[in-house]
């Protein structure tokens, strides 16, 4: 093995074409069905059922009317694409695009800090000379108390008379409706998931050889460059899966803004505590139209995220030769093309 | 690339730089721990406190208790019966998960057949749906089945938010490893299946136990579905319990014994984390080629 | 195109949750609606078995003996008491979904006082026989538990707000008698806030989170001058002089500083803390804070340093908003007999004697409130009962969750500032008239 270390950095290249695999390919492809459907039966049970009823129900309403005695009018009606166009312009309309917008600014600004918190940790865990299984308990803290728990914590924390204010000194009503609650929520969620990026991508930093910074040192890279060449590339994978995992569910977050500032506080009400409410409050029909709003939101951020950023998310098997590794590596040094 | 690794220069005085080093990893720990806990430290000082005294900002209780742990224990709370609740729904979630998930994963990571790209993305796009809208369609249909109270009804539904997860993370860790290990396996005689056991997954071992422990907690956390799959008290899981805490009155908000609970429920996962971590990697590692 | 489904058919075809009505329950609709006669023919007195009790947590204890004391006597008529979670939210959504799907699992459910009117119309409880008695039960009381003139629930705990002042600096300030207006608490504070000892102290504290609470405190302004938030058939009324001035006197009161600033974080606890700590001298809440803040632990530091009052108003006593828990049996649950039989006994008048002692919790059969023996343990009763009787229930709402949502969105803005009270409350009256109008 050579020892030109930044050389083997992770290539987001397509497989190099191998010989063997059209012949291959039957017998894999029913070994692959067999082993995924599993997973696939159960998530058509959880998941396709629910999605299925969702979809359905936001193209009816029901319970709107009242009879002559007071009774809620039983029975439904279809109402085609009115809950998800009333979502967008009508009475609701100015409630979707706050709650949208919310949602991105969560999305954006937390994934971002937990992105680079979760990132420092699991390098100060992995280069932790002595007391990493320490580190580790103490990172994995915020993550297993569970979220009630946390929202009320934090709640108190930001409370008026709370211990954040008496340590800044300042009076800031972090509950009341404004950008403090706003900064409150995204500071409790990158308290408690950074930790969850963190472990992963420590997980992947432990699989990368030791030999190759042992080479690299040899060479000569300082720790910046041995970052950007060595770890960084290697530990791209496990880190954009914890960082697609964690965009899907900050987009779909409902507890923080719920527990911590208030399900009723414009500026921290996402699409999911908009759902909720309006199921809450029996609009089950514009409920669904904004859960599946939500999702469609959701899976056009995740293509978007993995087209941009993630070609070694999906399919990408690494099946190549040193060789064939070290050869893309240049490439990508060279000049990082984007394959498709 | 030899300009990228020779353009900054090489070395310096090396023993200076890892002093600086060493302290600088030691800052470093010490930054994470303290981000990591102060919160947690204000939750334990607030459960450590009476419950009359609930709104001190005093950084040690004054005076000390116990009561909001005894709040917690109380028979009729149900806490004990509550956490091994929970003990069985995350446990048996986590292992539903990962052994459905591995298979998954490795089909994924490492076969070639067509519409994969397909198929990873239909189990991503799964954990994509507001959890809030599976609840009722799955509570009807566990109505149905008479499922109610029943730890199915809980396991069933929280594998639908791990296991797309569990998939995810188990292929790219395997992923990570090269194709050449398995492959000389092979070689060497291993059916597919023993080349996955015998070498890869003890490789992954690391990845394999995260994932783990993702889901473990996870399902531990999760509210949403044991509140509505459960309404008898022998069944609930922590977090329910949790939520039905209340005050002596009405509008008194046990927020003591709310937090008090919370470092009941904490303190024994991450303890339980790090014993299983070694035997279980330790485990998962022994036999390997490694 | 619209069609109209039976939910019998959704159910089948889809496998919808499905909105809460049978067939029967549509027909029986048809006709004349009087549910009074289906609920009392239809079980006929042989529908006994065993039941269960859905509420909040039982606080103390004394619930659980109640139940217990009934399984002793009614063998083979047993009650389950299912635990609800502690929110009311979280409450009223595990409710909805069990009634939505129709379980069998809650047969008496304990109803927070604004979502009978929800549960009525869309039949997910039993129209009350009308042989029920509701006599000696508090008028205010039984009114929340009314839908349409016809009782769907037996009230079972009540709540009032009162004004809690501080006795001892009112005193050394020489003022007598508690407030009755506004004006006065405002001219008393200023007199106490002189006083080298209430340095700091702010004067009134109320709930003005953007919360349930908030409506509570904003109805009680209007109807403690002159105003209401809705009339008696149900129409909103909030676009009216009384309204505009309790809110302009709530927002003049939170830019003067009567109220400070961070109340628009407040819910009860935030009262209760700020009042413990000695940093109001008056304060909107309920009478759980009475016994927390006499505490003589250390805990408070206005332990027996403060007393209770009715609410004040604009020109005399103003009137406080009902709170409480109505008893109600499912629509889906089986033995229904035992249900409304066991109703009949947790609101008796030794039930709500064991819960007033054992929990502090309001009852709602007025006679406990003459009680020499319960005036002595509870001093705060008779100012409890004054409120009461001046009180006014929540709007009732079909759909409550939208009335309120609407209030809060029209009322925070004006208190933080944002809006100006006139135009908030006319655009207030536009909404909730669209609301409440039936299409």
């Amino acid at each position: 093995m050579t020892t030109t270390a930044p050389a083997v950095a992770l290539p987001p290249t397509k497989p190099a074409p191998k010989s063997s695999t059209r012949r291959a390919d039957h017998g894999e492809g029913r070994l692959a069905a067999v082993l995924l459907s599993p997973t696939f039966l159960v998530l058509a049970l959880v998941i396709g059922y629910p999605l299925v009823s969702a979809l359905r129900e936001s193209l009816y309403r029901r319970g709107e009317g009242l009879d002559a005695n007071g009774f809620v009018v039983s029975g439904e009606h279809f109402v085609g694409l009115r809950n998800y166009t009333d979502a967008f312009t009508g009475a609701g309309g100015s409630r979707f695009w706050n709650a949208f917008g919310n949602t991105t600014f969560f999305t954006v600004t937390s994934v971002v800090l937990e992105a680079a918190v979760g990132l420092a940790m699991a390098l100060v865990m992995h280069h932790a000379l002595r007391g990493r299984a320490l580190l580790r308990a103490g990172i994995l803290v915020p993550w297993a108390v569970p979220t009630a728990v946390s929202g009320l914590l934090w709640r108190w924390i930001f409370d008026a008379n709370g211990i954040a204010n008496k340590l800044l000194g300042q009076q800031i009503l972090w509950a009341a409706d404004g950008w403090p609650a706003k900064w409150a929520v995204v500071i409790a969620d990158t308290w408690k998931t950074a930790p969850f990026i963190g472990l992963l991508t420590l997980a992947g930093l432990q699989l990368i050889p030791a030999e190759l910074h042992e080479a690299a040192r040899v060479d000569g890279a300082n720790a910046w460059v041995q970052f950007r060449k060595i770890t960084l590339p290697l530990v791209k994978p496990a880190l954009l899966v914890a960082v697609l995992f964690r965009l899907l569910d900050v987009l779909r977050m409902f507890d923080l803004p719920y527990l911590l500032v208030g399900n009723q506080k414009h500026s921290v009400q996402t699409l999911s505590v908009l759902a909720f409410n309006e199921a809450n409050n029996l609009h089950y029909g514009p409920a669904a139209a904004y859960a599946t709003l939500l999702f469609l939101y959701v899976v056009i951020v995740a293509y978007a995220f993995v087209k941009i950023l993630g070609t070694d998310l999906i399919a990408e098997a690494r099946a190549k030769t040193p060789a064939r590794r070290r050869r893309s590596a240049t490439r990508s040094l060279a000049g990082r093309g984007t394959p498709a | 690339m030899t300009t990228l690794t020779t353009g900054r220069p090489g070395r310096r005085a090396s023993a200076t730089r890892s002093g600086v080093a060493v302290v600088l990893r030691y800052f470093g720990m010490a930054v994470i721990i303290v981000y990591c806990l102060a919160p947690f430290y204000w939750m334990t000082v607030s459960a450590f406190r009476r419950p009359s005294d609930q709104f001190q900002l005093s950084a040690l209780p004054r005076p000390w208790s116990t009561a909001n742990f005894s709040a917690v224990f109380k028979p009729d709370v149900g806490f004990e019966r509550a956490l091994l609740n929970s003990l069985i729904v995350a446990g048996i979630t986590t292992v539903i998960t990962l052994v459905i998930g591995t298979v998954a994963a490795y089909a994924l990571a490492r076969l070639e057949f067509r519409f994969k790209n397909l198929v990873a993305a239909v189990i991503i796009a799964t954990s994509m749906f507001p959890p809030i809208s599976i609840v009722v369609p799955l509570l009807k249909l566990f109505t149905d089945i008479k499922w109610i109270n029943t730890y199915q009804a809980m396991i069933v539904p929280s594998l639908s938010f791990a296991l797309p997860l569990a998939v995810w993370y188990l292929a790219s860790f395997f992923r990570q490893l090269p194709a050449e290990l398995e492959q000389a396996a092979m070689i060497d005689g291993c059916t597919r299946g023993q080349a996955f056991r015998k070498v890869i997954l003890p490789l992954a071992a690391p990845g394999v136990f995260t994932t783990a422990i993702i889901t473990f907690i996870a399902a531990w956390n999760d509210f949403i579905i044991a509140l509505s799959m459960v309404n008898k008290k022998d069944m609930q899981t922590a977090t329910v319990a949790i939520s039905r805490f209340t005050g002596a009155y009405g509008f008194d908000q046990p927020y003591g014994t709310q937090m008090a609970a919370g470092v009941v429920v904490t303190v024994p996962l991450v303890i339980a984390v790090l014993t299983f971590q070694r035997r279980i990697v330790a485990g998962l590692t022994a036999g390997g080629l490694k | 195109m619209s069609r109209t489904r039976t939910t019998w058919r959704t159910s089948r075809t889809a496998g919808l949750a499905a909105l809460a009505a049978t067939t029967a329950l549509v027909l029986a609709g048809c006709s004349s609606g009087d549910a009074n006669d289906k609920a009392s023919t239809a079980d006929s007195g042989t529908d006994r078995g065993p039941i269960t009790f859905a509420v909040g947590k039982d606080t103390s204890g004394a619930l659980q003996k109640q139940v217990d004391a009934w399984n002793t006597a009614h063998p083979s008529e047993k009650v389950t008491l299912d635990e609800l979670p502690a929110s009311a939210d979280a409450q009223l959504q595990q409710l909805q979904q069990n009634a939505q799907v129709k379980s069998t699992a809650f047969s008496v459910l304990g109803l927070d006082v604004t979502w009978t009117s929800e549960f009525a119309a869309n039949r997910w409880i039993d129209a009350m026989p009308a042989s029920t008695s509701t006599s000696g039960l508090l008028p205010a009381a039984v009114d929340s538990a009314t839908y349409r003139g016809t009782l769907y629930s037996v009230p079972w705990q009540t709540n009032g707000g009162l004004l809690f002042y501080r006795s001892d600096l009112l005193t050394a300030a020489g003022v007598k008698t508690p407030p009755t207006t506004w004006q006065e608490m405002q001219a008393d504070c200023a007199k106490v806030k002189a006083l080298p000892q209430a340095k700091g102290a702010s004067c009134y504290a109320g709930q003005f989170d953007k919360y349930e609470g908030l409506v509570v405190n904003f109805s009680e302004a209007v109807q403690s001058s002159g105003g209401h938030v809705f009339d008696t058939d149900g129409n909103p009324t909030v676009n009216t002089p009384q309204a505009k001035t309790a809110l302009a006197w709530l927002a003049g009161a939170f830019k003067d500083g009567t109220i400070p600033q961070e109340e628009l974080t407040y819910q009860e606890e935030n009262g209760r803390k700020a009042f413990q700590s000695g940093k109001a001298i008056f304060m909107r809440n309920w009478p759980y804070v009475w016994d927390l803040a006499n505490k003589t632990d250390g805990s408070s530091k206005v332990a027996g340093k403060f007393d209770v009052a009715p609410l004040p108003g604009l020109d005399s006593t103003g009137s406080s908003t009902l709170g409480g828990y109505n008893l109600a049996v499912s629509s889906f649950t089986r033995h229904k007999t035992t249900a409304r039989d066991f109703i009949t006994y947790l609101t008796s008048d030794s039930s709500e004697r064991a819960n007033l002692l054992a929990a502090s919790t309001a009852p709602t059969r007025a006679a406990l409130y003459e009680d020499r023996a319960l005036q002595k343990k509870f001093p705060y009763l008779a100012d409890l009962k004054q409120s009461l009787d001046a009180a006014v229930a929540r709007p009732k709402a079909v759909r409550y969750g939208d009335v309120s949502a609407a209030v809060q969105d029209a009322i925070y803005p004006v208190l933080s500032g944002q809006a100006g009270p006139d135009t908030a409350l006319a655009s207030l009256q536009t909404k909730l008239t669209q609301i409440t109008s039936q299409p």
